[in-house]
């Protein structure tokens, strides 16, 4: 397993696609940051403990959303790993969201979200904010604020590793999809 | 707790993982009964259903899981609340939902069961949720056809989604069911519930005593795992769940049923009083699967007491049938 962004890099992209995501906050209104489960979660966690530092006078609020039943290949998996659930518990409506998501490539999960979200209301606007832009995509879709971009040969899997969920820092490149 | 569960669990197949968790992943394309079930897999059920409580509290109530399924509710036997909260889930989940009585049909005319199935089948279900008045009909169901098998009762034997809707219930409100005493009180000898809940509550370690009148309590359940006692009022004192099961009238004839007592003396025994109440822990829990007969196994005040979890059972039952129709539809074995 080749390391391909280290603990220093990691942060740095999170620099990046924080301070993206800081400039392009609107001036007026209420702000939510929706994290996709599990990495871009932990991601939006930690974006939003920042943004609460840097603008303690607005209201930010903070979501949790577990696609799995939206997801368009849910009908040719075999087993169901557990599903979380999904944690909304404001209103949406007309509200600016920030989605987060650890790795950005087919744009499946995307899709995805953005269907889940919908469900749960109009929000104003929605953005995507990545972590790492790998390319390949398969949907007309594209992140608005990220952290970095990687050149990644089709069918080779990369993984985002963070402290919270597996005790390193680091952004690994995995042999195959099968792995 | 997966330890103790496992030495409990007789029948569970040996390739299963003992305790769920983040990795576990469900593979049956089945439910049939809590008795093939691990420990780990119960608790997989329990822990999906947890998610699904979610979808029942949004404004659009429904997700996208199962959309273009067909599910078809199969009741050979007569059935309000079970065959609508399996008929909600479905469509909570997106499905299309076709329904079939035995009364009128085709089964009227002479066909099998197992015919009927495989015809609807053919017509391109996904899903057949099988209600049946004999015992081992979905288990046969399964082997047969290539469709998910859902038992929503079968005969005296099992009926895992009350079962795993009652182990929900008691895990949300008393937060664990290691070490837990649960009585269930009533006529045993005929109650699939009974043994559905004693079969997963002893695989997760909780401690089952069964109650009832001696013609109504099999001395033949005890290799189950559970105790047996005559006296309510025994054990009502030591036990964190009380059951109270439904007195089965539609099986009495003019004549009574045989080995039961007279309503009167039942409810005198075995109803659930304030009065007897007073005797059991302060926070016991009551619970009772429906319809309730009021003033003989469970009386008003009791049934919709601060002890009473009995609507809340109704809509957890909601969440445990979405998330068993989620994962058999997700299985292949």
């Amino acid at each position: 397993m080749k390391q391909l962004l280290d603990a220093e890099h990691v942060q740095q992209a999170i620099d990046r696609l924080y301070q993206a995501a800081l400039a392009g906050l609107p001036a007026k209104g209420p702000i939510a940051v929706v994290g996709i489960r599990t990495r871009g979660e932990t991601l939006a966690a930690r974006i939003v403990r920042q943004l609460r530092g840097d603008k303690p006078k607005r209201h930010i609020d903070h979501g949790i959303l577990d696609i799995t039943f939206y997801r368009d290949d849910l009908s040719r998996r075999r087993g169901a790993p557990l599903v979380r659930a999904t944690e909304i518990d404001f209103d949406l409506d007309d509200a600016w969201v920030l989605l987060v998501d650890d790795v950005l490539q087919t744009g499946r999960s995307i899709r995805a979200a953005l269907d889940a979200l919908h469900d749960f209301g109009r929000a104003r606007c929605i953005r995507l904010g990545v972590l790492i832009d790998r390319g390949g995509r398969e949907l007309p879709i594209s992140a608005d604020f990220v952290g970095h971009r990687l050149l990644v040969e089709e069918g080779q899997r990369i993984q985002l590793r963070l402290r919270e969920t597996d005790g390193e820092e680091g952004v690994f490149l995995i042999k195959n999809r099968a792995s | 707790m997966a330890k103790k569960a496992s030495s409990s669990s007789r029948t569970a197949p040996p390739e299963a993982p003992a305790a769920g968790g983040a990795d576990f992943v469900w593979r049956r394309k089945d439910l049939v009964g809590l008795d093939v079930l691990s420990a780990g897999e119960i608790v997989h059920i329990l822990d999906t259903a947890e998610s699904f409580k979610e979808v029942s509290t949004r404004s659009i109530k429904k997700v996208p899981a199962l959309r273009g399924k067909v599910v078809a509710l199969m009741f050979f036997e007569d059935s309000t609340r079970t065959r609508m909260s399996f008929e909600l889930a479905a469509s909570r989940l997106s499905a299309d939902t076709i329904n079939f009585t035995a009364k009128g049909s085709s089964v009227a005319k002479g066909e099998t069961t197992l015919d009927t199935i495989r015809n609807i089948e053919a017509m391109g279900v996904d899903i057949f949720i099988v209600r049946h008045n004999q015992s081992g009909a979905p288990h046969l169901l399964a082997r047969q056809v290539r469709s998910s098998i859902v038992n929503a009762g079968d005969g005296q034997h099992e009926h895992p989604t009350q079962a795993l809707l009652d182990i929900f219930t008691i895990r949300q409100r008393l937060g664990r069911l290691e070490g837990l005493k649960v009585a269930i009180v009533g006529d045993i000898a005929h109650s699939r519930v009974a043994r559905s809940n004693i079969l997963g509550l002893r695989k997760l370690g909780a401690e089952v005593v069964v109650v009832g009148p001696p013609t109504l309590v099999p001395s033949a359940i005890m290799p189950m795992g559970c105790s047996i006692s005559h006296s309510l009022d025994d054990v009502l004192g030591e036990v964190d769940v009380v059951n109270m099961l439904r007195i089965q009238f539609e099986r009495f004839s003019n004549a009574g049923m045989p080995g039961f007592p007279s309503v009167r003396e039942y409810h005198k025994l075995y109803g659930l009083t304030t009065e007897r109440l007073q005797r059991a822990k302060k926070n016991v829990l009551v619970m009772h699967p429906g319809p309730i007969n009021r003033g003989v196994e469970i009386t008003s005040q009791v049934a919709d007491g601060p002890n009473s979890c009995i609507l809340q059972q109704v809509t957890n039952g909601l969440a445990i049938r979405m998330a068993v129709l989620y994962l058999v539809s997700q299985g292949s074995e």
